[in-house]
Parts: C-alpha cells; structure tokens; sequence
C-alpha cells in the first residue's frame, strides 16, 4: 500500500483496474484506492504479470502492506505469499508512487534470487522522512529554505532519495502556503484598529483566491444535496449576562445612545469575522473570494419585505457609531429611501428574529455571501455553570454556511470566537 | 589550440630573450605534438634545445637556469614522463623559493600534455594534476580553450614561480578564436564561467571542459539549465567563483578524466562542503576516470573517463531527476 497523500495512513481498495495474470508495465494504472483525502490512482511500480491480489476490493491495509504481488509469468512466488501474509509490514514493502532505483521496486515485484521483501531497499521509498525512523531528512538548503520561511518541514513529504526533503518540495509547500487562507484563531490576538470617526468606508476591498480541486469537488457534490447553495447550520446557546450587564452599563453612561443587543452582536460577528477570514468570504465558482473588512448586513423587516442595510468595515466602529447607523439606516430602509450601495454588497449578514420571540431558527444565505447568523431571542433559563444551576440570560444563534466555501471546523471556530467574546465583551475593550 | 600555444611561445620567446625551450625533440622535430613548430628556425639552437631522453637531467638544467635568472621553459613529451622528473620538480623547482628565503625566484614553466590519448595504454594516459596541485610552491595550470591556453601560458611564461603547464593531447587539434594581441594574458588563479546556468553547477577541466558543455547542451533540451565553471588554474584555485555558482545553483557535479582518489575534484568537493554546505540541495557528485590503470581497449578505454552521458546522468541525479 503506497502513500498517496500526505497524511495516509492507510488506505481501501476502491478498485482494481487489473486482474489476475494480466500484463502491467510501469506507471500502468494499476488500482484506485480511497486515502483520507480522496480516490487516487496507483500505478504499478514495475513491469511483470500481475500474479496475486492480496488486498481485496473494499478492504483496507495501513501502509507498506502488500497489496499485490508482480512478477514473471513463470515465477515461483510461493516465498513471497509467505512473507506477504504477515502482518507487519517490512520496511522495503513500503511502495513508492515512483521509484528511483530498479531496488526498490522490489518491494511488490518478485525477482527470483533475492534475498526476500524484507531484506532489500531499506528507505527507498518516498514516504515522510520521519515515518520509519522518527528523523528528518532534508538537504541544507531546503532546511534553510524552509527555516525562513517559516515551515515546519516535519509536515513536508520529501521526494528525493530516502524520502530526503529537498529544495523543490520546500518551494512547493512555500507557495502552498501563500495560497491558502491565513490562519487566524483564538482571541489572543489584539483586534483590529479602530476605525476613525467620520471616515466612510466604501465596499470591502477582497482577494480572489483559486478553488482547488478538493473545493471544486464539495462544491460540486454539495449542491446536489440541498439547493443552489448547500447549506449546513451550527447552533450556539450563548450565555448573554455579561452582554445585557455591559448594554445596560453605557446605556446607563449615554442614555441617548439606547445601545441595543443586535448593535453589539453587529461588532462582534465583525470582530470574529476578522479572525477567522475563511468565513467572511464568497463562493465565486473558480475562485473563493476573502474580504478585508467585515461589512455586515443587518436584515431589517418592512412593510415590504426583508432588506439588509449594512455596516460597512464594522469591524473597524465603534459601539455608538454601529448603534447610530444601523437606526439611521432601518429608519430609512422603513421609509424605502436606502440608495442600492447601502444594501448591496455585504460580506455576512445577521438576521434576529429575538424581538418575535423565536427562541432559535435558520437563516438562508443572501448569495454571494457565504453565511448568515441568525439570532434569537434573549431569555433567562436555568444554564449549568461550574456545576450550580443558575438563571442566566441567554441566547441562541445559528450560523448558516455556504459548504462551497466554509468546511464545519472553520464556521465552528468562528462561532466558538463570538462566543467566546459575546460572553465576556470585555474583549472588546483590549483593541 | 596547438597553434595558439605556439603563438604563445613565439611571442614570449620574441618579448624577452632570457626565455628559452628546452625538451626532447622540441628543436629538430619540431616538437611530438608539433608545438615548438617553426620556433628553431626563428630563435636559434641557444634558444630552442634538443636534449637527450633524460628528464630528471634537462629538468634540473631547467631549476639551475631559473636561479641564474633565465626563464625556461622545459617541455616534457607527455606528464606520464615527468614522473622521472618529480625529484627536481618537488624537492627543487618547488621549494627553492621558500629554501632560500625568497633570494632565488624561480621563473620556470614545465609543460606538455597529460591525460589520456587515443590507445597508448595505462602508462601513457595519466593525468597526474593532482600529484603537482598538492605541493605547496607550484602553480597548476590546465586550459580547455585555444584562446585560454594562450592566454595563460603567457601568464605562465612571465611568473616567477615554477608553474606546472597541463595540455591536453586529445585537445591540440581543438579550434577556437585566439587574440593575435601579443600581449593578450589570462591571470593565473581565475576561473571562466563556460556557460551560464541556474540548475545545477558542473565544474570540469581540461578535456572535461567540452563534454560538460555538450551535456549542458542537451541538458538545457531537457529543461535543466546548467552552469558550466572551468578553473582554468587549479593551483591557485579560484574556489571563490565556485562557491557563488554553488550557492546559486545548490547542486554540483565536478567531472574530472583523472581518478577519484585523492584527486582535484576530491578537493573542490571538500570546499564546496566547506564554505556552501548550506546551500546544498543534494550531495556533490564526483564523476572521475575509473579506478583502474588505463586500459588499452578502444571500448573499454571510452569508459574509463567520463562520457556526455555521464555528467548527464549525474546532473539529473543531483537535480533528483
């Protein structure tokens, strides 16, 4: 079983594109098999019959197992089948996609007078350099390579001799990395800078980034399953005591401000978004599209119908200045006097249906934005905290997303931050 | 390339009447190879000198004139005959300067060719540079060009120190443009980029100058872009231009006709290892002549030194090809 992805470990059979005593020559399909990541094609590794089939369509075996045996037509292999039947397997069973001496082919294929699978090719075959022994290696300038870079080539599969990381695998999980979506997590990191009063911010600049091939793919499957957009939903019960105690407290300071809950939900999704950019962003067919900024489209319920006024780089305003706009642009929206710029183009949208009283529902995603959060209503309920039932405030949000763009894990880790900070708002504070 | 050195040693025989030629059948012959071709004629038995099949004797006649304040210049027929010689080459040319405190220059050139031929067997096809670069005292000088050969064998004529001139027989009917510029030199200690490349760094000498070219040549087809690095003096190596082709490159392959052992390639491995280790993307190849006396068979002699397709080979083994 040969390592096709970097993360294998072992793999199922998905399909044998040969049978029994047929001819193979090298780099002939040989099998399909399912990694982790996807079914990928194997090829044979040498030129021969294809003998034996010892793994079967449908069963797994962790890498280095032998999957089958190759030989001559005549070949005795009874020594092999011996060998190929043990558990464990040897060293020089590990397969490699390509490889790069006649020796280490000798893994699957059977040559009469050798000394046996287990006894030759030590380590010719591309796998992690760290697989079978624990160490890495790595030529000098890739090392370097990697080092400023900042990579940790432990990750990186090396293809040169042993599994040997070299110069050309360090330059391609460099541009690897330019292209993938930066990683901000957690709240440790200092928010963004405030924005300044009485600048006004047009439409959030963006990058378009290319859809990879996996991304295509969940597109591709996911739209099947539910609509135009495959959606999925994550729900949050948050507890809302410290929100509603810190609402209460600038009201208190600035009564004319009448802060609501749904402004500081407003900056603090925006706030969250720019930790997790993977979630402010867009399904654009061949490309996925990341904003800079958060602008937030607030769902305003009219006589007419549902419009989205939106705060611009909300991310970037304060509390009153958030406060301020969204009742100047509801004001308007209710008058029908929004210009188009004013409810066009957001880049995440929350809708709260709290003042219906709906404790909790799903939204649909305004397209091209890439998810919603729906919020419900605030209520006290008796909420377990460090083992004592007490009447809390909370509510309960959930977050639509566009599968197009946004994997569980990645809507989950955003939700997990505007918790985190809608339960202590204080984070607000430590910009 | 036999011409070009001619030239070179008309024009210094011409420019300064304190040189002269001395060797076996240099003067009558007019050289085995045809080198000292015309130059009896023109400078005279004082000045070009037919001496007696005798080398360790004509090349301490060499040593002595030096001191006395002559510049000879002593051809041997081949290398594989100074052999005979080493005692006056290493225990005098080599060392009188440092023996006498500086008192005695010693101005003197030791040429001829070395390396294989075509079929003269294992006595005759030696290519003994690294026995001369490993005595502190001489300078080691192997060209790869006509116009090169010129250039530095002038260069060699004019040093005050003993400087060990390697020619290359399978070389001497080799065509190039030469600068008819009589004072056209090439400074001893500075290596040529041969070709410019960003791939992989093949450094070679001597007849392995060409073949790396050639390879460079198919190379390039196969999308591999190759920097070819010719010392043209190994004896003082310029390992500085080296090292930088190196650090760009990050592979090496030195191609060499004389054997691994010990040898000049050993050498500029180590100091590839030395000063650009971590520049390395793999290990330095070293393609050498084989480890066996060379052979006398048409077929087996073609491979015993380094073929096109060998440093091709091994250029593709460095670029994990």
């Amino acid at each position: 079983m040969p390592k096709l992805s970097p993360t294998m470990e072992e793999g199922q059979l998905a399909r044998w594109l040969k049978k029994e005593g047929d001819m193979v020559s090298m780099g002939e399909p040989l099998a399909e098999i399912d990694t982790d990541k996807a079914t990928m094609e194997m090829q044979a590794l040498s030129n021969g019959v294809l003998r034996k089939i010892l793994i079967q369509e449908g069963e797994s075996a962790p890498l280095g197992r032998p999957i089958a045996i190759i030989g001559e037509a005549d070949e005795d292999i009874s020594e092999v089948l011996k060998t190929a039947g043990s558990a464990k397997p040897a060293k020089a069973e590990a397969a490699p996609e390509q490889p790069p001496e006649p020796t280490a082919a000798a893994a699957i294929e059977a040559k009469p007078g050798e000394a046996g699978p287990a006894g030759s090719a030590s380590g010719d075959g591309r796998q992690p350099a760290a697989a079978q022994t624990g160490r890495v290696f790595i030529s000098p300038i890739a090392a370097r390579m990697a080092n400023e870079a900042g990579l940790d080539f432990k990750a990186i599969q090396g293809s040169g001799p042993g599994g040997r990381i070299v110069k050309r695998d360090v330059e391609a999980a460099i541009n690897n990395k330019q292209t993938a979506a930066p990683q901000r997590t957690g709240i440790g990191k200092p928010l963004p800078r405030r924005g300044e009063k009485g600048v006004v911010y047009g439409p959030s600049d963006y990058r378009d980034e290319p859809v990879s091939e996996m991304r295509r793919t969940i597109a591709r499957r996911l739209v099947t399953s539910l609509g135009p957009i495959p959606h999925f939903f994550l729900t949050s019960e948050i507890d809302m005591e410290r929100a509603a105690d810190t609402r209460r407290s600038i009201n208190e300071l600035y009564p004319d401000l009448k802060l609501s809950i749904n402004d500081l939900i407003i900056k603090v999704a925006a706030v969250s978004l720019i930790q997790h950019p993977q979630v402010n962003a867009s399904f654009q067919d061949k490309t996925i599209r990341y904003y800079e900024h958060a602008d937030i489209g607030v769902a305003v319920a009219t006589e007419n119908g549902l419009i989205t006024p939106i705060i611009r780089a909300a991310e970037l305003k304060a509390l009153p200045d958030i406060a301020a706009e969204v009742r100047e642009l509801a004001d308007r929206a209710r008058a029908r006097k929004l210009k188009p710029e004013e409810y066009t183009g957001a880049t995440f949208s929350i809708s709260n249906l709290g003042m219906f009283g709906i404790e909790e529902f799903t939204a649909v995603i305004n397209p091209p934005e890439g998810a919603i959060l729906a919020v419900g209503a605030m209520a006290p309920k008796a909420l377990v905290k460090d083992g004592q039932v007490a009447v809390r405030q909370t509510m309960r949000v959930t977050l639509s997303c566009d599968h197009r763009a946004i994997d569980g894990a990645t809507g989950a880790k955003f939700l997990q931050t505007f918790k985190q900070i809608m339960e202590n708002p204080l984070y607000l504070f430590l910009d | 390339m036999r011409d070009a050195l001619n030239l070179a040693l008309k024009e210094e025989l011409a420019r300064d009447n304190s040189v002269f030629l001395m060797g076996e059948e240099v003067a009558e012959y007019q050289g085995a190879y045809k080198v000292t071709r015309g130059l009896l004629e023109e400078f005279g038995p004082k000045r070009v000198i037919d001496t007696p099949i005798t080398e360790l004797g004509f090349a301490g006649l060499g040593v002595g004139a030096a001191m006395v304040g002559l510049r000879p210049i002593i051809e041997f027929m081949t290398f594989n005959f100074s052999i005979l010689a080493t005692d006056q080459i290493i225990n005098s040319a080599a060392k009188m300067r440092y023996m006498s405190g500086g008192q005695f220059k010693m101005p003197l050139v030791f040429r001829g060719p070395n390396g294989s031929a075509y079929q003269v067997s294992s006595q005759h096809s030696q290519a003994l540079e690294s026995w001369y670069a490993y005595f502190p005292g001489l300078k080691v000088v192997m060209p790869s060009t006509p116009a090169d050969a010129k250039g530095l064998l002038k260069s060699a004529i004019r040093d005050d120190d003993p400087v060990i001139f390697l020619e290359q027989e399978r070389m001497y009917g080799m065509k190039g443009e030469v600068p008819d510029d009589d004072d056209f030199t090439i400074p001893l200690g500075v290596a040529d980029i041969k070709r410019e490349g960003k791939d992989a760094t093949i450094i070679a000498r001597s007849l392995m100058v060409p073949t790396a070219l050639q390879a460079a040549e198919q190379l390039e087809k196969e999308g591999v872009s190759c920097e070819v690095i010719d010392p043209r003096t190994i004896r003082p190596l310029d390992i500085k231009t080296i090292i930088e082709s190196v650090k760009k490159t990050n592979r090496a392959v030195v191609a060499e006709e004389s054997h691994a052992f010990a040898s000049v390639g050993a050498e500029i491995t180590a100091q590839i290892n030395e000063h650009a280790f971590d520049y390395l993307d793999a290990p330095v190849k070293r393609l050498s002549g084989a480890d066996v006396p060379m052979p006398y068979a048409k077929n087996l002699e073609q491979m015993a030194i380094p073929d096109v397709a060998a440093i091709v080979a091994a250029v593709k083994e460095v670029s994990y090809m």
